[in-house]
């Protein structure tokens, strides 16, 4: 079945896959943004531990989503895997680091004889919180302003500025974005709280937090939407694929594939329901805002994904010589790999089965006090 | 490329792997011991079994954190330290990563939250599914990440694409049931296991010392003795099937774990030996023996499974032996250069449109792409890998192998006859198992990546052309950060463990603050 697709279907199926796990990532990084939350809304051991508990029954999700997205990167688009990481090191190695010392963070915290404290531990998931969504986020933004990198003939690459990778924080518009997630998600994070914990303290400094993150979030958010639509963006010529530049090149993305339109606001409007129903109608309109700002979540990175490589774009710019940019066409794995993966892909609707049939499982009732009485296994 | 630079990319990447691997196989074998203990618990109804059950699960929770977060760093790593390895291979590399992921980390992780809090919110039979299923989950893992590690053993499925200037798979069954992927998956799995039912007797045994949890203790004496003996017969079988491979396979590697300098028939194997580095040979890697053991014609039997045949040694590998039709490996290297080379002119006729010049470019590219590896060689004895470290760390693997059979007899014959009171030198040999078997397979590794070097991938690329373009700095920098992180929660984890460990189990099975 996938065989008989042209290797340029196979290609746009791969970006779409990779563009639905990254933005599954972005909305999973409400388990960040909570965990910078922890003091703020936690006043005493119980209700951090409950918050930590609460957030570290999904945690796992999180963190394979992210490996998984960069395995299927890897396997589907291997120049940018390369060029990427390769070159923008210490942007990822930042990343990497903060998710190492998240992975143990939750199961070491409260054990007996941890060594470093539970504070530390604490501090440990702070620092996941911050950095990983700060830098993912400027990292996913470098998609529409490039980066300083050459490409050979043997499709070597080489970063051209000393600071691999670090000099994407000096732009504006990647600091946007980088700052947008970082609020977006805290914001998902209570808008999570809210719905899962149960404990009427919590409650009442989330409902009271809520705007607190949200309003920075859109303030971000909206500076970084003007940029991309005002700005000029890496276009590619349909029959010579050569690069260059065209003036708002994503807003006519936008214009040009109505579907993605209609899903880039829709999206918006379901984050801006999820937040606006719990911050002001709390009590009639039941407390799923996690679901509605979250599937908004979703829509809008994928639809931003999207804007990044559809239509004749480049989607991994580079601003050091436009020829060297890398689109889905020039940087993706073979036609054979690509249908041999697609066949895998088969599996992911499975994979979402499980993961929902267990989460509902384990989330049926909200988490409270003497759940962790009864609990053997506590973090 | 700078050598510092080759030198502290191979440092992090053995120091993150290494790191890997002292949780990774505690988790492999763990779950499948807690996943019968559970079946137990099931069958019987006896409430002992859950508590021994949930007792195992807390220490494997904490070796799993730690396994996880000692993962993630490896799987970018190919990216951010070997940029031009990720496009040379990344067709054919990438696959198995990204299937590992989809198909079985989130397997893993999914139903690692049923197993350790479902306890009261399913039902008995899905939560023993669910522990099942993060068995078959950290299994399934294993299983992609060395079908990768084996192809880079041994190419297998593949063609060189001139105008991507990459490998490209064009089978993927013949990557996935490689002889060596499927060896190398048994075996290193199969260490797992091993090492899991080293890590349980020995622990049991204290708890024997110290005269508490005997129910627990002799119980999981029984589960791990059974499984570790089965275990540790079969991985001799298949270590004994990775040595055939590597003979013909990799025959450097071979010579070098053997310390072959000159090929034989009728080759002794040496089961035990020391060695003296014979300095005027220096470049040759040539190294003799201060004194040996040797057991006749076992090589020749080992490799081949003939006591006549005939086992190169580095010498005929490295400056040919024509009588066994053995090719120089300078002669490679010509080889390696004039692919190279034709590749370079193939890009440049194709670019020009000199159709004529691109194909006959193609020609020779085609010719001579086997040796396309040997190119980037210096010289020949480059191509020699370093045989101390291969060579004792075969040995050890292997004696300790079948002192761990022994262990599993014993602790099994004590359990059954019930005679496990009073043993002190067996709970002191048990306990200190545990850190042979750790080392075991360390050295299991130390043998099958040290001993493909200059290779990153045997013939087609080495080490030093797939290096990211990076400053040695920012290396050595991530170096030192990865090395004191993991250390220090190598240590926390180590604490914990035996925190716990002492604490025992506790009502319910587990125990927090
Ligand atoms: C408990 C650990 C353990 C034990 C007892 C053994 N092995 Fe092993 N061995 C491993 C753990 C291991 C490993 C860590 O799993 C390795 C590393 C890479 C691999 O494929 O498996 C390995 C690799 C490895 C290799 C190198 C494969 C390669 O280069 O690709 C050989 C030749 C053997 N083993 C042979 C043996 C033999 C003949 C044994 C007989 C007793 C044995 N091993 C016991
Ligand atoms: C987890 C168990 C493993 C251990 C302990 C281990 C150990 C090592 C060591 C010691 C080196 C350095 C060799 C040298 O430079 O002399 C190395 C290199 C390397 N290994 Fe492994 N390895 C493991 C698994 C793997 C797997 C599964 C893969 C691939 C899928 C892999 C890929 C590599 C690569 C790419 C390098 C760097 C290049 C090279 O030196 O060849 N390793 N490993
Ligand atoms: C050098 C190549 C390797 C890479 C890139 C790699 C990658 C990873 C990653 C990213 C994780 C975290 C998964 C998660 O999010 O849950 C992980 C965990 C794991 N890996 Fe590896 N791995 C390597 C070597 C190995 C080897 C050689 C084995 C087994 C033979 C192995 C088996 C496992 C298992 C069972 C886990 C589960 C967690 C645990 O260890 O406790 N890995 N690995």
């Amino acid at each position: 079945m996938f065989e008989n697709l042209s290797h340029l279907a196979l290609q746009q199926y791969w970006w779409v896959i990779v563009s639905l796990l990254g933005a599954l990532l972005v909305f999973l990084l409400f388990v960040q943004g909570g965990q910078t939350l922890i003091y703020r809304l936690g006043k005493d051991d119980l209700q951090r531990t409950l918050l930590v508990n609460v957030l570290g029954r999904k945690w796992e999700f999180t963190f394979t989503t992210l490996v998984t997205f960069g395995g299927a990167f890897f396997a589907s688009f291997p120049l940018f895997y390369s060029t990427s990481f390769g070159g923008a090191y210490w942007v990822w190695m930042l990343i990497l680091f903060a998710f190492v010392i998240q992975a143990v963070s939750y199961e070491f915290r409260s054990k007996p004889g941890n060594f470093l404290g539970k504070r530390t531990y604490e501090t440990f998931l702070f620092i996941n919180g911050l950095v990983g969504t700060v830098l993912l986020g400027a990292a996913v933004s470098t998609f529409f302003t490039g980066s300083s990198f050459s490409v050979n003939e043997n499709n070597f690459s080489q970063w051209e500025t000393p600071f691999h990778g670090l000099e994407a924080a000096l732009n504006i518009q990647n600091l946007s974005l980088g700052l947008a997630v970082f609020f977006l998600s805290r914001t998902l994070a209570v808008l999570f709280f809210i719905q899962n914990v149960n404990h009427p303290d919590i409650m009442v400094r989330a409902r009271k937090q809520l705007l607190f993150d949200a309003i920075p979030f859109l303030v971000f958010f909206l500076t970084f939407l003007a940029f991309l639509l005002l700005k000029d963006g890496f276009a590619v010529h349909p029959q010579t694929k050569e690069v260059f530049m065209e003036p708002f090149k994503y807003l006519h993305n936008l214009l040009q594939m109505p579907v993605v339109a209609i899903l880039f606001l829709s999206g918006v409007v379901l984050v801006l329901i999820g937040i606006l129903r719990t911050a002001f109608c709390f009590e009639k309109c039941s407390d799923y805002g996690i679901w509605l700002s979250g599937t908004g979540t979703v829509l809008v990175v994928f639809s931003l994904f999207l804007l990044a490589g559809f239509n004749h774009t480049a989607y991994y710019p580079s601003v050091f010589d436009l020829q060297d940019s890398l689109t889905i066409e020039n940087s993706s794995s073979s036609h054979y790999t690509l249908t041999a993966m697609s066949y895998v892909s088969l599996f992911v609707p499975l994979v979402l089965a499980y993961i929902f049939f267990t989460w509902r499982a384990l989330t049926r009732k909200r988490i409270d006090k003497s759940e962790l009485e009864q609990e053997s296994h506590i973090y | 490329m700078d050598p510092s630079l080759i030198d502290w990319s191979r440092a992090q990447f053995a120091l993150t792997a290494i790191y890997h691997w002292f949780f990774v196989p505690l988790t492999l074998g763990l779950s499948f011991i807690i996943a019968f203990m559970e079946t137990m618990y099931i069958r019987t109804g006896d409430e002992h079994w859950k508590r021994i059950t949930k007792y195992w699960m807390t220490l494997f929770g904490i070796n799993f954190a730690i396994g996880v977060a000692t993962g993630i760093i490896l799987e970018f790593e190919f990216g951010t330290n070997w940029s031009n390895y990720s496009w040379f291979v990344g067709d054919i590399f990438g696959a198995p990563l990204a299937i590992e992921g989809i198909l079985a980390f989130f397997l893993e992780s999914t139903f690692i939250a049923v197993m350790f809090f479902g306890w009261n919110k399913v039902g008995k039979k899905f939560h023993l599914l669910s522990t099942w299923l993060v068995a078959a989950g950290a299994n399934l893992s294993a299983l992609w990440i060395l079908v990768a590690n084996a192809w880079m053993q041994y190419p297998a499925g593949m063609h060189f694409n001139p105008d991507t200037a990459r490998n490209e798979m064009v089978n993927f069954w013949e990557v996935l049931f490689s002889p060596v992927a499927i060896n190398k998956f048994l075996h290193t799995v199969q260490s797992g296991y091993v090492l899991a039912s080293v890590f349980v007797i020995g622990i049991s045994s204290w708890y024997l010392l110290k005269k508490r949890e005997e129910m627990l203790a002799k119980r999981s004496m029984l589960v791990a003795g059974v499984f570790g003996l089965v275990m540790s017969v079969f991985i001799i079988v298949t270590g004994d099937h990775s040595a055939r491979l590597m003979a013909k396979y990799q025959p450097v590697k071979f010579a070098a774990m053997e310390n072959l300098y000159e090929g034989q028939t009728h080759a002794p194997l040496v089961a035990f030996g020391m060695l003296k580095v014979n300095e005027s040979m220096e470049e040759h890697k040539k190294e003799d023996f201060i004194f040996k053991l040797e057991i006749p014609n076992f090589l020749s039997y080992m490799a081949f499974l003939d006591a006549n045949a005939y086992v190169p040694g580095i010498k005929d590998l490295i400056h040919g032996n024509p009588e066994r039709n053995i090719m120089p490996t300078t002669e490679k290297i010509d080889k390696g250069r004039v692919a190279i080379s034709a590749l370079k002119t193939y890009k440049e006729a194709k670019k020009s449109g000199d159709t004529a010049k691109s194909d006959s470019a193609l020609t020779l590219l085609n010719a001579n792409f086997n040796h396309f590896g040997y190119g980037f060689l210096k010289d020949e004895h480059e191509a020699i890998p370093p045989i101390k470290l291969t060579f004792y760390s075969f040995r050890i693997m292997v004696g300790l192998g079948f002192l761990f059979v022994l262990l599993f007899i014993i602790s099994l014959w004590l359990v059954l006859k019930n005679k496990t009171a009073n043993k002190k030198w067996f709970y002191y040999s048990a306990i200190c198992m545990i850190p042979l078997a750790y080392l075991a397979t360390q050295m299991g590794w130390m043998v099958a990546e040290v001993g493909r070097q200059p290779w990153i991938i045997q013939d087609v690329m080495p080490v030093s052309a797939a290096v990211s373009k990076l400053t040695t700095g920012s290396v050595q920098v991530t170096f030192v950060l990865f090395a004191i992180t993991f250390t220090v929660l190598l240590i926390a984890d180590i604490k914990i463990l035996l925190t716990q460990i002492k604490k025992g189990p506790k009502e319910g099975g587990t125990s927090h603050v």
